[in-house]
């Protein structure tokens, strides 16, 4: 396979896993707005952007933090790179630069939701926000599973590491921004408005329901962290993006015979992460913790790209 | 300009209602089916091309960056016998074109024999003499051909245009007929229809079978784009990935003493057949243009040496260049020893005095074209044009009579389309594809009709409003009848 075509596939797969996260905040981010009083609802969306990283990129553009000027933001302007319009734009051009590698399935499943955006006169711009992510989601569920029937070989992998690469970033960052959401005045730890907070951390990685089945214990946030960061048995915690990445390495390397840095990075990643309690992780400090994880996924995809040679 | 009493493909010569005796299934079609479902199937065409993302980009306009090509219904139609008297034609005249370039890079018998005058050639700017004395593999230069036609009466094929270098337009001919299997299926039950959907495997073959001896059994094939920027992109990914082989852009290959690789996940691979879709100036800044980023360093040079073949070769530009065209009469006849079976269009070199006197005597019915023009440019179209108009090019005749070539205005035939008043006639051409590879020369059951929509218009360019139209082939249907072993192909192995 092409270097570029390696690089552009697993872009193509991180920019579809933002679209789709970008998606589920925005929705979390509605349903915490609208269960809480006001000024909770604004932490709420300035939470979102934090979340994004671009809490400085919607300061430039000089608007109120409102509901409706962040989801704007977050979903329809092209002018933030990490809006649904723009990681969307991205992963079609993405794609449309390795048109070959996809089938026609996954291809139109991309070209689909990004018309969602650019369809002539953006009726997306008009759509009410819960139906426009609601669509994105479904758009992105129709592309995972257009890849899951494309054949098992390198370009299926890439598309896979791009995308559980993007997650364990996506999912440290969501949990990292509890840290940053301070509960509004008069509200205590463990009151409606944390738990509110909790529940919708939980909705965005669609693990309300796993919760229930993994503990019988009441919503408590050290276990919301014990199953978001540990547990191998959620697709989107950490522990199950790390263990996903080095099963693509895997199957990469035994059809490639490419082996390296990166797969000695992945799988220590991974063993430390089978050896980590999360009750340790929360004495010494999530906020740290959570930190020095993003860091070693950075360092883990600059090296990833310099074992495929990407350019 | 010419609309009235021009030969309709379909209705013939006596207009609506009038349907020719072989289409007479199709003219109940037409009858039957409600305008209104006519356009409901032209919506759900248009939703699907979208969504497949089949569109070409235009270049400067920012708001139609992506555009669809206007797609029609009503298919455009050939019997059997129009199909296989053709691609005679075609056959004939594509192996005159190879024959013609192997000459003219290598012995150049043709100017001995004073069949061309040799300032033709060699002041072309077409003519590349990086290229003179390189031998592609295996002698062949024109793999692909895309010869345009256009028909003026029942028996009356005329070639319009010959384009030898990158010809375009073969993913519509598949998605075209693609639509039409899934809108209009009533109609593959009442015609027999020459598949099209050999062309990836047919091209395949022509590919591998051009490969340098050296290759090896399992020659690498690739597509070269020049990226994802490029107007006909879809067709170059369309195409590497029906044929299941890499679409590379220039950044991904490399030449190393005269070996041209790739660069892959696993580190170079070596590269045997390139299909190119970049023109032969972006090809390689080391012998063309130098300021050209598209090109690969050293790449005529690993050709020159024999290591890699390029489909279609450098240097094609002299076969279809339209000073030549008016000679391919008398270029035919020389190489194939035969009448060619397709003619021109009649064409006035006003280098000739005679000739000359005529067209100045005849200014305003006729077209004046530059030799080196192209996209309209530098044309006179008398029917339409003024008298100034008229009088400034009679002065640029008479100052350079060798720029210029002549041609009468020709009736183009017609096929009914859905307009919004109905079905109406529309002028047509066809680009019909010739592969040529190691021992033969086949031409694909199909094509692409372009058909112009404004009424009357003779303008049929994808850029100008022109839109396309699936072209059905039929078979033969009597046993023994005409081209019975034709069903995939057509043609002569070699």
């Amino acid at each position: 396979m092409l270097s570029r075509t390696a690089s552009s596939l697993y872009w193509l797969g991180r920019y579809i896993e933002r679209a789709d996260f970008a998606a589920r905040l925005v929705e979390a981010t509605i349903r915490l707005d609208a269960l809480s009083p006001s000024p909770a609802g604004v932490a709420a969306w300035r939470s979102a952007l934090s979340v994004t990283y671009s809490d400085k990129a919607f300061a430039a553009t000089e608007r109120e933090v409102t509901a409706a000027s962040v989801t704007r933001f977050l979903t329809t302007d092209t002018g933030n790179h990490g809006s649904i319009a723009a990681c969307l734009d991205q992963a079609r051009n993405n794609a449309k630069a390795v048109r070959t590698a996809l089938t026609r399935d996954a291809w139109t499943a991309i070209n689909r939701a990004w018309l969602i955006f650019n369809a002539r006169g953006r009726p997306a711009s008009t759509m009410a926000p819960l139906t426009l992510v609601e669509a994105v989601k479904a758009e992105t569920r129709g592309f995972e599973g257009a890849t899951h029937w494309m054949m098992r070989n390198q370009a299926t992998w890439f598309i896979r590491l791009g995308a559980a690469i993007e997650r364990a970033d996506n999912t440290a960052r969501l949990l990292d921004v509890k840290y940053h959401l301070l509960l509004p005045k008069g509200e205590q730890v463990g009151g409606t408005v944390d738990r509110d907070q909790w529940t919708t951390i939980l909705q965005v990685v669609s693990a309300v329901t796993a919760y229930r089945w993994m503990y019988s214990e009441g919503l408590k946030p050290s276990l919301v962290i014990d199953l978001l960061t540990t547990r191998f048995e959620l697709p989107r915690s950490l522990a199950g993006s790390v263990e996903e990445v080095v099963e693509v390495m895997t199957l990469l390397g035994k059809r490639t015979g490419l082996h390296g840095e990166a797969d000695r990075m992945a799988r220590a990643r991974l063993t430390t992460m089978q050896r980590t309690r999360s009750h340790d992780v929360i004495v010494k400090g999530l906020h740290q913790y959570l930190n020095a994880f993003i860091r070693e996924n950075e360092l883990l995809h600059a090296a990833i790209a310099r074992q495929f040679r990407f350019t | 300009m010419l609309s009235g009493g021009a030969f309709d493909e379909i209705w013939g010569a006596g207009g609506p209602g009038h349907v020719r005796p072989e289409f007479a299934a199709l003219g109940r079609w037409l009858d039957e089916t409600p305008p209104a479902e006519f356009g409901r199937r032209l919506e759900a065409a248009e939703a699907t091309f979208r969504q497949l993302g089949i569109t070409f980009a235009v270049y400067g306009d920012a708001d139609a960056a992506e555009r669809i090509i206007p797609f029609d219904i009503v298919p455009r139609v050939f019997t059997a016998n129009e199909w296989a008297g053709l691609s005679d034609g075609l056959v004939q005249r594509v192996g005159a074109i190879n024959a013609f370039l192997d000459d003219i890079y290598g012995e150049r018998e043709i100017l001995r024999a004073g069949v061309l005058p040799p300032d033709l050639i060699f002041q072309n700017p077409q003519f590349r003499p990086e290229i003179a004395g390189a031998r592609p593999p295996h002698g062949i230069w024109a793999h692909i051909c895309g010869i345009d036609c256009v028909r003026t009466g029942p028996d009356e094929f005329y070639v319009l245009e010959d384009n030898a270098r990158t010809p375009s337009g073969v993913s519509y001919m598949l998605e075209n007929r693609e639509a039409m299997i899934r809108l209009c299926p009533e109609l593959f039950r009442e015609f027999r229809v020459a598949a099209v959907d050999s062309y990836p495997d047919m091209l395949l073959e022509t590919m591998r079978s051009v490969a340098p001896s050296g290759a090896g059994q399992s020659p690498v094939c690739v597509v070269l784009t020049p990226g994802h920027f490029n107007s006909a992109y879809y067709e170059h990914s369309f195409l590497a990935d029906s044929m299941g082989v890499e679409l590379v852009e220039a950044a991904d290959l490399v030449v190393d003493d005269d070996i041209v690789w790739m660069r892959t996940i696993g580190g170079r691979v070596k590269v045997d057949v390139i299909y190119r879709r970049i023109d032969d100036d972006y090809l390689d800044p080391l012998v063309f243009r130098p300021d050209s980023l598209l090109g690969v360093p050293g790449l005529i040079s690993a050709y020159r040496a024999g290591n890699v073949a390029l489909i279609n070769a450098p240097g094609n530009g002299i076969a279809d260049d339209k000073a030549i065209y008016s000679y391919m009469p008398e270029i035919v006849r020389f190489y194939s020893g035969a009448d060619a079976k397709l003619p021109n269009v009649q064409t006035f070199r006003c280098r000739e005095p005679v000739a000359l006197k005529y067209v100045l005597d005849h200014l305003g019915e006729l077209v004046v074209k530059l030799v080196d023009g192209s996209g309209g440019y530098g044309m006179l179209v008398g029917p339409t044009a003024s008298r100034a108009e008229i009088e400034e090019f009679r002065a640029a005749l008479i100052a350079a009579p060798e720029r210029y070539i002549a041609q009468p205005t020709l009736a183009l035939s017609t096929v009914p389309t859905v307009t919004e008043a109905g079905l109406a006639p529309r002028h047509v051409d066809f680009r019909p594809f010739v592969l040529t590879g190691r021992n033969f020369t086949r031409v694909v059951p199909g094509g692409l009709t372009r058909v112009a929509l404004k009424e009357g218009s003779l303008v049929v360019n994808s850029s100008q409003g022109g839109g396309t139209k699936d072209s059905f082939v039929l078979m033969p249907d009597a046993p023994g009848g005409p081209g019975q072993s034709q069903a995939q192909t057509q043609g002569q192995e070699r």
